[in-house]
């Protein structure tokens, strides 16, 4: 059941990010970012992470892909024209990902015994072990994340603000 | 040993961001035509403070604080006053240059201390998520700084071009902790050590070991890392370009010996070539790219980008050593960085008169006390004694050669001389040539900080050249106390850990 749901998912995932890459309007390229980001929460759901699984989905499918949705709309975004750029970049980025993904998967596939594997089910890691590590072991990243935040604020105002 | 108090241990941080917040909170209370300077005056006192609390920190017992997140000692000690006296410096210079040009002045003061907050953070911190977010904000805030001539079109493109590539250096580094801590579990520096050093997969860590190589090498402009260098520097403000050539340079120079000597100490056969090929491919690139160059900020970066390659031939040293000369390193080419960049700042204003090498023509006439700062600043770039560029270039060379790099050196040194021409040729063009008037009669005034800003500057410089003892000492000390802490954690994994 759980490997069965793996499958699947991983399946949509896979598709849903060569979808992405292929399409040529940025419309269908952000609907099939929603169906990676979606598949992946499920994966997660399966590897026990609740919190993060829910995350994902509130965040990234919700928030995030709606901030992409309009942004594209209010840019007006036509389908996307091939330049001698592009296909520069498709001759350099093609072969340079089938490497970086060559050099990964034998990586994985030589250790795939020392890393022993993951285990699908029904276990749960608690929010409430989330919340241990986030506010105590990483309480200082957490806080910091608070300039962060302030950084980019300052940034919006700056850029985008009209001078006096 | 006495417990010290975890807020002590990053003291000078929360001063910084103290003196960030104060600086918002007035800024909104000030009218919109009044001038900003007061809260630059409030900026500079707020990183005396820091400066005071990093040599404070000397006396505490070097030691980590809130659950091994962040690390004070000599090492963080070193380049906490390196960044601190930076940021110092390009506060002072740029306490006139941006009032009356940009509406948002008060912002820029908030901006470059909560970066210095970022950077600060990433030479002290022990955790790859600690240095995650603090080289983010480090980053965020310098791209944003490089977009404040907004009126031009160069200034815009630079921040937008500098964001982009950031953004994806920066992912690259997250997937290199990521597989770090696929490999070994954690993501603290010293459980690392420990990770690698009781044989967790090395063809993982090494993978690892590359993104995190790639995306600080972006980060410190390394070739083939370099592509945006010259265009950022061109289109950002002289004085952020003074500012982000050397501060966050500095603080990813720290995280990568943190994460090369610190974590994947005993891997250093495997990481060595890497830093090899970096530093050729940089050196040479950068010095023959600056050959070519007529434009005189393009060219500083170029130079800049042949630096980070002397730097990284520090790398390749036998670990105390290396360290040492590559901090040395840093603060000696913040010195003069910084003061080139000011000089420039100052001759050729806000809307950036002079730009090629044409227009610094004969300016040692009309300008004679900056031509005479340029000339320093020049001069210590290019290595020649009794300045700080050659004690840099010395200790970093030395070292390479005591560890047996000879060949590294010798390329090193050849590169040098092929630097020495394009800095030359521009002080040829100030003090030989005479005046040719392209360029609209000036109305520039030295104002008293920027005055007082160069000043340190050229005592740095002069400092670390003729009396480099004492940033020496405190650079091995540094460099002591790191390697004496890495090689206990991994003396205990080898007890601990059987083969």
């Amino acid at each position: 059941m759980h490997l069965a749901l793996f499958i699947i998912f991983g399946l949509m995932c896979l598709g849903g990010a060569v979808n992405l890459l292929l399409q040529r309007h940025p419309i269908n390229s952000a609907l099939s970012l929603i169906v990676v980001m979606s598949s992946l929460a499920v994966l997660y759901l399966l590897l026990g992470a609740e919190f993060l699984a829910l995350a994902q989905i509130i965040v990234y499918s919700g928030a995030i892909m709606v901030l992409f949705v309009f942004v594209i709309m209010l840019l007006n975004a036509g389908e996307e024209e091939r330049t001698h750029g592009s296909r520069a970049a498709y001759l350099a980025g093609i072969p340079g990902v089938m490497a970086l993904f060559a050099v990964l998967t034998s990586t994985f596939f030589t250790l795939r015994t020392s890393f022993g594997s993951a285990r699908l089910g029904g276990f749960l890691v608690t929010t409430q072990d989330l919340s241990r590590v986030l506010f105590r072991n990483l309480l200082l990243p957490f806080e910091v994340t608070s300039i962060l935040i302030l950084v980019a604020i300052l940034g919006a105002v700056v850029l985008a603000g009209k001078e006096r | 040993m006495t417990e010290v108090s975890p807020a002590l241990r990053i003291l000078p941080e929360i001063l910084l961001t103290v003196t960030g917040v104060l600086v918002m909170l007035v800024e909104s209370v000030l009218g919109v035509k009044t001038s900003r300077k007061p809260l630059g005056a409030l900026a500079i006192f707020g990183t005396l403070a820091t400066l005071v609390a990093s040599v404070y920190q000397l006396q505490l017992p070097a030691g980590t604080a809130f659950f091994g997140t962040v690390q004070s000692d000599a090492f963080s000690v070193f380049f906490h006053l390196v960044i601190g006296g930076i940021v110092l410096v390009t506060l002072l210079v740029s306490l006139d240059y941006f009032e009356g040009h940009s509406s948002y002045v008060g912002e820029y003061y908030a901006l470059i201390l909560f970066g210095a907050v970022g950077m600060m953070l990433m030479t002290s911190s022990v955790e790859l998520l600690m240095v995650f977010i603090s080289l983010e904000i480090s980053s965020i805030s310098t791209y944003i700084l490089a977009g404040y001539r907004k009126r031009s079109a160069t200034s815009p493109e630079a921040s937008i071009k500098y964001f982009l590539l950031g953004s994806f250096a920066t992912a690259f580094f997250l997937y290199g902790i990521a597989l770090c801590f696929g490999a070994t579990g954690s993501t603290n520096i010293y459980e690392i050590a420990k990770g690698v050093a009781g044989g967790a997969s090395p063809l993982l860590l090494t993978v690892a070991f590359g993104m995190m190589l790639i995306g600080l090498g972006f980060k410190v402009s390394l070739a083939p890392f370099h592509v945006w260098t010259p265009d950022v520097y061109e289109g950002a403000p002289a004085p952020v370009v003074g500012l982000m050539s050397t501060a966050p340079k500095a603080a990813a120079f720290a995280v990568l010996l943190r994460i090369a000597y610190g974590a994947y100490g005993t891997l250093a056969h495997v990481w060595m070539p890497l830093i090899w090929i970096l530093a050729i491919l940089s050196m040479t690139i950068g010095n023959l790219g600056a050959l070519t160059q007529r434009n005189v900020k393009r060219m500083l970066a170029y130079s800049s980008i042949a630096h980070a390659g002397y730097l990284m031939v520090a790398f390749t040293a036998l670990a105390p050593m290396g360290i040492a000369a590559a901090s040395f390193y840093t603060a000696a080419y913040a010195a003069m960085n910084v003061g080139a960049f000011a000089i420039l700042s100052y001759l050729s204003g806000f809307d950036e008169k002079r730009t090629n090498l044409s227009d610094y023509a004969g300016i040692a006439r009309r300008h004679p006390v900056a031509a005479a700062a340029f000339a320093v600043f020049l001069i210590s770039l290019i290595g020649i004694p009794f300045t700080a560029g050659f004690f840099g270039k010395f200790y970093v060379f030395t070292a390479a050669l005591n560890s047996g790099n000879a060949w590294l050196a010798v390329i090193g040194l050849l590169n040098s001389g092929v630097a020495a021409f394009y800095y030359l040729r521009l002080l040829a063009q100030m003090y030989m040539v005479t005046e040719e008037q392209t360029v609209a009669p000036d109305n520039v005034h030295a104002r008293p900080a920027f005055v007082l800003g160069v000043a340190i500057l050229v005592l740095a410089v002069f400092a670390l050249g003729i009396f480099p003892n004492r940033a020496l000492r405190l650079a091995r000390a540094g460099a002591a106390t790191f390697a004496a802490q890495a090689t206990a954690a991994q003396n205990i994994s080898a007890a601990v850990l059987p083969r």
